[in-house]
């Protein structure tokens, strides 16, 4: 610490170099912190200590087959549920076929089962007494700028009403807002009554259907003994189910829809290789200038130990500084690179472990990139380096 | 002054980019040859080409140095290309599936396939519509068609792990509408079994799906009796009679869609205008060509998007990886650069070597990263949960020649940009100072 001007001023000694390829790094970083943001928006989905506490049960079939609404019943009664709700796709747009919203048609308990999703207790209230009541996560409300009270429209793509038109209208009378990040997806979503969706779709469309269940256990140790009494219950049945926890659910539609890990690693693969080239060589230019004052400090009586620390020193200082910069910029883009997606991604901003696994890689190189050029200021030796050899 | 000179310089530069990333090959081809001819024939050009020859001569003692360059845009390269060969063939498959003489016929409003339902008295009027072609029996070549999802176990999965695929109940006629699509191993389903035809692509991503198998498709046990390729997106699907599907998933006559080979491409309007006015019917007509295209449309922009946002990031990255090196490269040269000024040599020589040779850096590197993506990335097979559809969709990434051609392009502008800076600073250095400079 003692020395880190001394360290400072050898960092800056070049500086339109130092400048360029901090930029490198920087980029470098940035690219890490959205990857990682990536990763970790699809790692965390379902994976909170509530999201372990529920299970899904759908049909064993497809995701596009539905279940009894009687099974419900069978389901409450299992040892161990604490609570069952169930839910219905609904395939809801807004304004144009394509621009689709997430609709879930539920019952009446459903929101109960996520208490990381907040909804104020009037306008839970509101919503129990009003027959076409909607709740609406906080992020589609500013996205089209709708507001309590408001009345919407809504097409859906499956589901025609008793006259045959597949326009639908609601009431917004309250707001979603997903408190942990593991559920984010519920403030891009539109709830509706499960009954009243039932009642006025038209004959033979929904016939009492419902898409899936989900199930708050007592025990989050006993979820797979439950989870394989609920599909007990209909196994056999020409609805056979498959229960699993909420996580391991989200694990597996993300699988279905690419590999990201793969794409995630390979990338990061690719430019931490260039960055770690980049970096070295700026290193080596460094310490290969700076021969004559690398031994006058050693004529000083700097030790060998202390020479070698200290250019190992200025190079992780110097990823560290790109690698600072290049995830606060993550950090400040990610809201809007979300934004701009129209909520196809919704990544969270970058948390502590992302910080974290950054700052341990921003050291790792830094020692990496540093290694041969502190190992070369280390054998200096002073009388050739002084007389120029 | 030099703020005014650097801002003008940036200016330039980025107009320069953005027509540069327009350039259809054969202006490069000309560009090329232009200053080819320049380098050749005018006194300035052949100065420029010796101060080149002995900048790329010293290029053994800077191997470090100037690899840097090249390994980082062969990474920038590589990473954009398999990016952007992902959504060349994603769109690819789609695109290529249907085509413009025949019809799919949907519920109205339905945006894809699996949210519609058509009932038995719709699909008799259409089958009957003007424009439809027949066969030889005079039978409208016409296949009302079902699509289920269904859960079946993945082949590289941990035990357990199931994806979706698409089990399409197809009519006899199927086989006439897709003309790509053939039996390559096993038979033909026989109507009225419970029997399955698998699409190559499904085949490789489920277990189980070899002729002799039986899987288990909703309630009932089925068995697998041949393969079929089509080259498209129905290579991921599952085929079965649409009467046995239809009971099995209790959709009674009902179908989903309706596929119509048309008598050509022209009667699409007099089919659709048949049908619009028909006051019994609410449907969609579509080709299939642009009913299938429309599917990847929204995909294959994200993955566009998403390819180019990294390979900028990473770009920039390598730019100033590229300056460093070039800055060094100058520095490193500045005395012999400032005695060939000092000689009789001009600006423009000694900005255009450090130029060309910074653009040979970097078209070597593109080289490398395109030759890299395409040995690793072509022909990778990938799959997703298609929109539109309930299933997997196989597909391969396709590193095309355009696409390399694109890779180039990025190599060579992040080159430019790389040495430019460097060159003009070489140049504008003054003589007496570069001289002094160690």
């Amino acid at each position: 610490m003692k020395y880190l001007h001394l360290i400072w001023a050898a960092l800056f000694r070049r500086k339109t170099r130092t400048v360029l390829t901090l930029v490198s790094i920087a980029a470098a970083f940035l690219l890490f912190g959205m990857l990682d943001a990536v990763r970790t928006s699809f790692d965390q989905a379902g994976k909170s200590a509530n999201g372990a506490q529920r299970l899904q049960t759908g049909s064993k079939l497809s995701f596009i087959d539905t279940l009894p609404q009687g099974l419900g019943e069978k389901i409450a009664v299992v040892s161990g549920v604490k609570s069952v709700a169930y839910a219905n796709w609904f395939g809801g747009a807004y304004q144009d076929p394509h621009n689709q919203v997430f609709t879930f048609a539920v019952s009446d308990n459903y929101i109960d089962q996520y208490p990381e999703v907040a909804v104020s207790a009037d306008q839970r209230k509101a919503y129990v007494d009003t027959r076409t009541g909607v709740l609406v996560g906080e992020k589609l409300m500013e996205k089209y700028h709708w507001k309590v009270g408001d009345q919407i429209p809504l097409q859906s793509n499956i589901f025609p009403q008793q006259n045959g038109s597949k326009n639908w209208t609601f009431n917004i009378v309250g707001v979603l807002h997903p408190t942990d990040s593991s559920v984010a997806f519920y403030g891009q979503m539109i709830l509706m009554h499960w009954k009243y969706f039932d009642d006025a779709v038209m004959k033979g469309y929904n016939n009492g259907q419902v898409g899936w269940y989900v199930t708050r256990v007592n025990d989050v140790n006993q979820a797979d003994q439950v989870a394989k009494a609920i599909d007990a219950i209909s196994a056999n049945s020409d609805h056979e189910t498959r229960t699993q926890t909420e996580a391991a659910a989200t694990a597996s539609w993300m699988k279905q829809l690419a590999n990201i890990g793969l794409i995630v690693g390979s990338i990061m693969g690719a430019v931490f290789f260039t960055l770690l080239l980049l970096t070295g060589n700026t290193m080596m230019q460094a310490v290969r200038e700076r021969t004559s004052e690398l031994a006058v400090l050693k004529t000083l009586g700097f030790s060998d130990r202390g020479v070698l620390s200290m250019v190992l020193a200025e190079s992780v200082l110097m990823v560290l500084l790109g690698g600072v910069i290049g995830i606060g910029l993550a950090a400040l883009l990610i809201p809007g690179v979300s934004a701009s997606s129209g909520g196809f991604l919704n990544l969270p901003t970058v948390g502590a472990s992302s910080w974290s696994l950054g700052i341990a890689l921003m050291l790792a190189i830094g020692l990496v990139v540093g290694a041969i050029p502190a190992w070369r200021a280390m054998r200096l030796n002073i009388v050739d380096a002084l007389a120029g050899r | 002054m030099t703020f005014l000179f650097n801002l003008l310089v940036l200016v330039i530069l980025a107009v320069a980019l953005y027509v540069w990333v327009q350039l259809p090959w054969f202006v490069v081809l000309a560009l090329v040859v232009v200053f080819a001819a320049w380098m050749a024939l005018t006194r300035r050009g052949r100065q420029a080409a010796s101060v080149t020859g002995v900048g790329v001569s010293t290029l053994k003692q800077r191997l470090g140095s100037s690899s840097v360059v090249v390994i980082g845009i062969a990474g920038v390269v590589g990473v954009l290309v398999a990016l952007l060969a992902m959504g060349e063939g994603y769109a690819e498959t789609l695109q290529k599936t249907g085509s413009t003489d025949t019809a799919i016929v949907m519920r109205g409003g339905s945006a894809a396939e699996v949210s519609s339902v058509l009932n038995h008295d719709s699909i008799v009027v259409i089958e009957q519509a003007p424009g439809v072609a027949r066969d030889k029996q005079n039978k409208p070549i016409v296949s009302g068609e079902i699509v289920v999802a269904a859960n079946l176990p993945v082949n590289d999965g941990t035990p357990g792990d199931e994806g979706s695929v698409q089990v399409r109940g197809v009519g006899e006629q199927a086989w006439a509408l897709r003309p790509n699509a053939k039996i390559v191993a096993g038979r033909m389903f026989q109507p009225g079994m419970r029997e399955l035809v698998v699409g190559q692509g499904a085949q490789r991503q489920f277990v189980g799906l070899q002729p002799g198998h039986e899987v288990k498709l909703g309630t009932q046990t089925w068995n697998v009796v041949g393969v079929f390729a089509s080259g498209d997106a129905y290579d991921s699907e599952i085929w079965g009679d649409a009467n046995v599907i239809a009971d099995t998933y209790r959709r009674g006559s009902s179908r989903t869609s309706v596929f119509a080979k048309l008598t050509d491409a022209k009667a699409l309007d007099t089919f659709k205008a048949a049908l619009a006015s028909d006051p019994r019917l609410q449907v969609d007509v579509d080709t299939t060509l642009n009913y299938f295209s429309k599917q990847s449309e929204g995909m294959s922009k994200v993955m566009r998007i998403m390819g180019i946002t990294v390979g900028s990031i990473m770009a920039i990255g390598a730019i100033f990886g590229a300056l460093n090196t070039m800055f060094a490269a100058v520095a490193a040269r500045a005395r012999e650069i400032a005695t060939l000024r000092a000689i009789g040599f001009r600006g423009v020589p000694v900005v255009v070597a450090v130029m060309l040779e910074t653009m040979m850096l970097a078209l070597l590197g593109g080289v490398v990263g395109g030759l890299l993506a395409w040995l690793i990335f072509n022909g990778w097979t990938a799959s997703t949960l298609a929109a539109g559809t309930t299933g997997q969709l196989a597909f391969t990434f396709r590193v095309t020649p355009s696409l390399l051609w694109e890779g180039l392009k990025w190599a060579l502008a992040i080159g430019f940009v790389g040495g430019l800076f460097p060159a003009l600073r070489a140049a504008r250095l003054p003589v007496t100072t570069a001289l002094r400079e160690l």
